[in-house]
């Protein structure tokens, strides 16, 4: 239960970590949330450990134009107060209260849980409901990732070895849209059996634009596209959540793990959207009251 | 290979300076170093809660930080609450509602208490065992742990008010 030895540096710029990486075997550690506990299990063994954590360049949350930008050293406990978040993107907040517990998210960070990329977590399903850009920083060029290009498979994602995660660019959300975040987890703070955001824009008592995102039940964070295929355009009062939740199941083949069967997170899936949609029906403007 | 780090920091309000081996857990280095072995080693993989301390004024599990991370820090471990002779308000509270029975998780929820207290509206049971959800504890199924917070927490309100 002790880590083997590594080599400790410590980076005070992007451009001096991504020097430091330039090294066959070298990680990143930011929270260390979830690599210290593999390094202390052995399963990751690092020959050289990068610290991140005193780039107070990646420490921002800000807003570029209309965009939204959350540095990937915003700890999850950070991102849950932020004042410009809660107007901006309330839907943070209300998944950050899912992560973990007080101590993790007082240390874990948006752009570990991105990198770690647990198809359970928060962050990559918020960033595929948000239309979320990751950006990426390698020694020859910045690359900026949707998520559908980020998570390739559990704990897989694109990130180079020598590259590292800056920030998470969000757009403007819809004027007026509603949002909601809910999950089922077996304890509080345990990874989500399931887990599903909304946004939702009424217009003129019409759905305008509707997504669906889904955890925990696929190789990463995925949108329930066959679901917001069917209630996009249709008038709001038309529409009931009960009879469509079921859609958001096409074309998903959960895992059967310790925590739930693949039966079962298909049952905790129409539950959950329906939840989340009502919610966002609910918050958007022009939507039910 | 780096196989040692100078580490300047401040632990408990006293001014610390060490050298370590870059792999040594801060919960190792509070306890075997430092003799401070209020910090309880549980699990070493971030589940249990028993290491729990403040880093800079906020929570974290020592098991899950390096030594060599905290260069810089301050840090405040259980042994800072208060003394066997003179226990703070959250140990008294403890005692009172038989929080602990064989102790070991103890420390860990008590700094998880401090800074519940100090962060959160704790106006709901439900809402202490959510935020207590974080620590584990094997002896009193929480029931008694809920109580002493209320109480805490139910004083706060009254000082407040």
């Amino acid at each position: 239960m002790k880590p083997a030895p590594f080599e400790y540096l410590r980076a005070t710029s992007v451009s001096e970590a991504l020097e430091f990486l330039q090294h066959d075997d070298a990680k990143i550690i930011a929270g260390g949330q979830s690599l210290v506990p593999m390094m202390n299990f052995r399963l990751a063994q690092p020959e050289r450990l990068v610290d991140i954590n005193a780039i107070a360049e990646l420490t921002e949350i800000s807003e570029d134009g209309a965009d939204i930008v959350i540095g990937s050293l915003v700890r999850h406990a950070e991102a849950m107060r932020s004042p410009l978040l809660a107007r901006r993107l309330p839907v943070i907040a209300e998944a950050m209260r899912h992560v973990a517990h007080l101590a993790i998210r007082n240390r874990g960070t948006v752009g570990g849980s991105l990198v770690h990329a647990d198809p359970s977590a928060e962050w990559p399903l918020l960033v595929a409901l948000l239309n979320g850009e990751i950006i990426v920083e390698g020694p020859e060029e910045r690359r900026y990732l949707a998520a559908e290009e980020f998570f390739i498979a559990p704990l897989v994602t694109d990130i180079g070895e020598d590259e590292i995660l800056t920030a998470v660019r969000f757009p403007e959300p819809p004027s007026g849209a509603g949002m909601a975040f809910d999950e089922v987890a077996r304890r509080a703070g345990d990874f989500a059996m399931a887990a599903s955001g909304a946004l939702v824009q009424v217009e003129g008592g019409v759905i305008r634009d509707l997504r669906v995102a889904l955890g925990g039940v696929g190789d990463g964070p995925v949108r329930a596209s066959a679901l917001e295929e069917e209630l996009t355009g249709k008038p709001v009062d038309a529409v009931s959540v009960a009879d469509i939740a079921e859609l958001a199941c096409e074309g998903l083949e959960p895992m059967t793990d310790l925590h739930a069967s693949a039966e079962y997170r298909l049952h905790l899936v129409p539950v959950l959207v329906g939840r989340v949609l009502e919610t966002a029906l609910a918050r958007a403007a022009g939507g039910r009251a | 290979m780096s196989t040692r780090i100078d580490i300047t920091l401040t632990v408990n309000g006293e001014e610390i300076v060490e050298t370590v081996e870059p792999r040594m857990l801060l919960s190792d280095f509070l306890r075997d170093r430092l003799g401070l072995t209020g910090t309880h080693v549980g699990c070493e993989h971030g589940v249990c809660g028993a290491c729990t301390v403040r880093l800079n004024g906020v929570t974290a599990r020592a098991c899950l930080t390096f030594a060599a991370q905290v260069d810089g820090a301050r840090i405040e471990t259980v042994e800072h609450l208060g003394t066997v002779a003179s226990l703070n308000r959250i140990q008294q509270a403890f005692r009172k509602h038989h929080a602990l029975q064989c102790g070991f998780c103890t420390p860990g929820f008590l700094m998880t208490v401090q800074e519940m207290l100090e962060t959160l509206p704790l106006e709901t049971d439900e809402e202490i065992r959510d935020a207590l959800s974080g620590n584990i504890c094997r002896c009193t199924g929480y029931e008694h742990i809920v109580r002493a917070v209320r109480e805490l927490a139910d004083e706060r309100e009254g000082a407040a008010a």
